[in-house]
């Protein structure tokens, strides 16, 4: 076959050298607009999975580039004038001069021809080989010949960086956060070869502009960031090679391969530099292609054999790249955390690493995060940093007002459970004790209804009438005497989404009474699906008698014993109706701007905290945004998360979606934790979040990352023992 | 978990009496239900009218449609079809709808393909209403509506599970593409506070017989699902083909907390269904029928 590779990047030239020792009768010519000892950027950086690739590809070469290695396995995190080490994490850097230096002698020696100094302006100009292979980078040449069938796509990163070198020799891969008066910088570095490393600076775009960088030389950059990490850089330079700054671009193609060309590295896709060298990507996309072309006769099969395979690892790092990318666009969000819980934050910032891979990678860092968040957390200011040992971030005791919670676990007690009058059954009570000795810190119940009219079903538990109370009572005495769990009651108005059937005999949500339908209240007269009953709009009489049954239910919540009261505001009840533009139409005091359809919500919160117990914390489900098209987003939630602190809020559980049914969450593992984070770190709030955890793992590494306070566990569904009847 | 195991209605080569004597070995074998595919435009037997005939020469297995793609019929005949089985076979209809992935069906049945998606999510809507109105619908006395699930893998998918459904069907994957999906409806049924569980459907395909059937049974996925480009050839390789393949589907699937995981035959042979009946027989994940239940410890 004859083969044209387009560009003498690591991708082009192992490719060429991978098929060409496949099957030497294939003539491959490799083209190049640079020298073969040009090369920009500084070092690239390797795994010890990408290595073991390498090794099985072409052992000649891995051999050529594990004599050159630079080997280092900690990560340095230098952050509020304290170093941060973290060890375990092995990884090889090479200088890219070295690297390509090594695959030209290998593809010499295979019998690739290689030519340099050849501008290729046409695809035409390649005569007509049988594969055009595109390595020709992120502005690449073929991509856009076929831009229709590949369909590129460009977005730009909002921070700015640099890619200098310096002459500092780092025994492991750094980060530098320092401030000064133009704003926050960043540095992403490590070491390449014995006397070089890699060092990027990067900072956002305004701060970029607050230090004047915008019109700065070359040279006037390197002098300004050797004056800001004058410290780290202990005397030594930094060294430009044609630097600019500039935004990540990231590069997503919906296809691979038009005809007989096809993508290779950098051309196909990037992904932002935070996460690991675009290189390691590119040369196993190289080592795939080279594969599925021995494999399959076909040609368009081979290439979409390539392409298969690639494109959904490609992606999944693309997602990790782009939390990464997110997260260092944002930082200036972690500044309020302490090092420890920031670098711990840094360091599972993409969602690959966890609290155990942690643990596993370096034990002194994983028991050094525990002392750390076991002593943070104790009472204002009363650091105990002598602790000797602490447990794991889920099982440290957490201080909210004057009560304290034995753990982080929270446990979402499940609704449903009560009978047609809403009463906690014998049944329910027994089920709820048993739970209370699984060790959560706090349970919570499922929505109870502050009034008979705001009842989702006939089924919702209430505690409006005098057999309600005692029930509550008498089961939150029995919990309390068997175990050191907290309770915390949900009080709830269903609004519009009330009056439907309990979702386990209608077998779906929303699905109204056929009869025994009580009216409904709302912000505006919406019906919450065309199926459901017009709600009634609310007047100024419908409010104060609502405000007022969630005073009498707050008063009968903490008469019964209840350790803590949320309210809710969340997923297209009442009062989170009020805060959706979606539900809340009104042109009066109540609707329109975000202090308007506030308004109401508030109220009913400064009532509430009137009467409950200043020792007992109260605290709020909110929908911190609507998900939905239309709706609010997250900015407004951390607004109103703001607004709620400053009237006394304690805690904030993380919601979203549900204000209408055409909910676009994208539901998953952990859904609701970016949202959490945002709102903790943003308004300074306690946050509780859900979003289906089911291990203490991921518990640990949202605690410990600072992204929340509590977690909502959700039991595990496939047993692990089973009672056989054998043997008993 | 259960097993199912797929009746043979889109095989070449299936005739009346093979899909019967099918369904009647199904039901006498260590299978929780018999399932069924759809497709307009390929030589194959209607999904409701081939489970009907199963439904006449079965008194056990559930009777399971993974999947039929609802947006092609109009939901008063869908809803009518579906009840009128469940009736007839009392009360053992599970209804999988999803909405396909072929044009040339929708135009075959001159139904809009783009609006697919909005159709689907009203038939969830109307279906339950049309069975428990009983303008259009059979009610026998005591008989709740069929089990709903839906299919798909778009992110919006495990919303419409969790609002309307009983729970999900998954297209077919290995055992990791099944948890990951299985984790995304369970997420989506906590959030909307529904009670317990999605039920929770797998398939695959197996081809037992040895070398020939291995290959006949590749020839047929490549014809069938030629529509998914090269795509094909992953569906190809996960054909399971020995008995220690399907030992480790059926774990894999178990593991990730299927419910029932549906296999379907690539091969149109009897003895390919008895040769799955004996593997599965032996595994100590699947629940067999009449079999002593294993019982969950704390």
């Amino acid at each position: 076959m004859r083969i044209a590779v387009l560009g003498a990047g690591p991708a082009g030239l192992y490719c060429a050298l991978l098929l060409k020792k496949a099957d030497p009768a294939h003539a491959i010519t490799v083209y190049e607009r640079n020298a073969p000892d040009a090369t920009y950027g500084w070092g690239v950086v390797f795994s010890d999975r990408t290595l073991a690739a390498f090794q099985e590809a072409d052992h000649k070469t891995y051999r050529a580039i594990s004599d050159h290695f630079v080997l280092w396995d900690a990560i340095d995190t230098y952050y509020h004038g304290e170093l941060v080490r973290c060890g375990g994490h092995a990884f090889a850097g090479l200088a890219r001069k070295q690297l390509l230096a090594i695959l030209q002698a290998r593809c010499i020696e295979l019998g690739v021809s290689l030519k340099f100094h050849v501008e290729v302006r046409e695809l035409a100009e390649l005569g007509e080989p049988d594969l055009i292979i595109a390595a020709d980078g992120v502005n690449s040449l073929a991509r856009r010949v076929h831009a229709e069938t590949l369909t590129p796509s460009i977005m730009y990163g909002k921070a700015r960086y640099i890619w200098l070198g310096t002459d500092n020799v780092l025994d492991a891969f750094t980060f530098i956060f320092r401030e000064n008066e133009a704003g926050l910088f960043q540095v992403h570095s490590y070491p390449f070869d014995g006397t070089t490393s890699t060092f990027i600076v990067e900072c956002a775009e305004d701060v970029w502009q607050r230090a004047g960088l915008e019109e700065a030389s070359e040279a006037a950059s390197v002098a300004y960031c050797e004056r800001l990490f004058a410290p780290e850089l202990a005397g030594r330079r930094l060294l430009p090679n044609n630097s600019k700054w500039i935004s990540f671009p990231t590069l997503t193609c919906v296809s691979w391969h038009a005809g007989n060309v096809v993508l290779l590295g950098d051309s196909a896709h990037t992904a932002h530099f935070s996460i690991g060298s675009g290189t390691k990507l590119a040369m196993e996309d190289a080592i795939a292609l080279a594969n599925a072309i021995e494999q399959h006769p076909d040609l368009e099969r081979a290439l979409a054999e390539y392409e298969m395979e690639r494109k959904p690892v490609v992606e999944l790092f693309q997602a990790a790249a782009a939390e990464s990318q997110a997260y260092f666009e944002s930082v200036k969000r972690y500044a309020s955390l302490p090092p420890m819980r920031f670098t711990f934050n840094l360091l599972t910032r993409s969602g690959r690493v966890s609290y155990d891979d942690l643990r596993l990678r370096d034990p002194r860092f994983g028991m050094a995060v525990d002392r750390d968040f076991a002593a943070r957390d104790q009472a204002a200011g009363e650091a105990r940093a002598t602790e000797f040992a602490a447990p794991p971030p889920a099982f440290v005791p957490f201080h909210i007002r004057s009560a304290q919670l034995e753990n982080r676990i929270v446990m979402a007690l499940p609704a449903g459970l009560t009978s047609d009058n809403g009463v906690r059954d014998e049944a329910q009570y027994g089920d709820l004790t048993a739970r209370m000795a699984g060790g959560a810190g706090l349970a919570l119940t499922a929505p109870v209804a502050a009034s008979a009219d705001g009842r989702i079903s006939p089924a919702c538990a209430g505690i409006y009438t005098g057999e309600q109370r005692h029930a509550w009572a008498s089961v939150i005495a029995s919990v309390h005497r068997s175990s050191g769990a907290k309770l915390g009651i949900v009080l709830n108005h269903a609004g519009r989404r009330g009056a439907v059937r309990p979702s386990q005999q209608a077998r779906g949500l929303d699905r109204p009474l056929r009869a025994g339908a009580w009216p409904l209240l709302a912000p505006s007269p919406l019906p919450y699906t065309p199926r459901n009953q017009m709600p009634k709009e609310m007047d100024g009489d419908d409010m104060a008698r609502v405000r007022d049954d969630f005073v009498n239910a707050a008063q009968a919540a903490d008469a019964a014993g209840f350790d803590l009261l949320m309210l809710h505001m969340g997923h297209g009840y009442l009062l989170s109706s009020f805060l959706s533009p979606l539900a809340n139409v009104r042109a009066d005091e109540h609707g329109g701007t975000l202090a308007n359809r506030l308004r109401y919500p508030l109220a009913v919160f400064d009532a509430v905290r009137a009467v409950w117990p200043r020792e007992k914390p109260l605290a709020v489900a909110l929908n911190v945004t609507d998900a939905a098209r239309g709706g609010f987003a997250i900015a407004e939630g951390i607004a109103i998360a703001r607004a709620l602190k400053d009237h006394g809020c304690a805690l904030i559980q993380v919601m979203a979606g549900y204000t209408v049914p055409a909910t676009e969450m994208p539901y998953k593992r952990g859904f609701l934790t970016p949202l959490s984070d945002r709102v903790r770190n943003e308004a300074g709030i306690p946050t509780l979040v859900d979003g289906y955890l089911t291990t203490t793992n991921e518990i640990n590494t949202i605690l410990a990352g600072g992204r929340a306070d509590l977690c909502v566990l959700t039991p595990v569904y496939a047993p692990v023992r089973v009672k056989t009847g054998e043997g008993a | 978990m259960r097993i199912g195991v797929g009746l043979p209605n889109t095989l070449p080569g299936a005739d009346g009496a093979l899909l019967l004597e099918w369904a009647r070995r199904a039901d006498a074998g260590p299978f929780g239900s018999v399932g069924v595919l759809d497709r307009v435009v390929y030589d194959s037997f209607d999904p409701f009218v081939a489970l009907a005939a199963a439904a006449g020469v079965t008194t056990r297995v559930r009777l399971a449609t993974t999947i039929v793609i609802g947006p092609l019929r109009a939901t008063a005949l869908l809803a009518k079809s579906a009840a009128t089985l469940h009736a007839l076979s009392g009360g053992r209809l599970t209804l999988g709808l999803a909405i396909g992935a072929r044009a040339d069906d929708y135009r075959a049945a001159g139904v809009d393909y783009r609006t697919r998606g909005r159709r689907l999510v009203e038939q969830l809507a109307s279906l339950r209403d049309a069975w428990e109105e009983g303008a259009i619908c059979p009610r026998p006395e005591g008989l709740a509506g069929p089990e709903i699930l839906v299919g798909g893998l778009n992110d919006l998918t495990y919303a419409r599970v969790a609002r309307s459904c009983d729970g999900y069907a998954h297209g077919g994957g290995p055992p990791r593409a099944f948890a990951r999906a299985a984790d995304k409806a369970r997420a989506a049924w906590a959030d909307a506070g529904r009670f317990g569980a999605p039920a929770l459907w797998g398939q695959g395909y197996f081809a037992l017989g040895g070398a020939d059937a291995v290959a006949a049974g590749r020839r047929y996925l490549r014809d069938y699902y030629a529509f998914t480009g090269h795509f094909v050839e992953r569906i190809v390789d996960e054909l399971l083909t020995t008995p220690q393949a399907v030992a480790r589907f059926v774990r894999g699937y178990a593991d990730a907390g299927c419910g029932e995981l549906v296999l379907f035959p690539a091969v149109a042979d009897l003895t390919e269904l008895d040769r799955l009946a004996q593997v599965v027989s032996g595994l100590t994940s699947v629940e067999l029928p009449g079999a002593r239940r294993l019982e969950a410890l704390p």
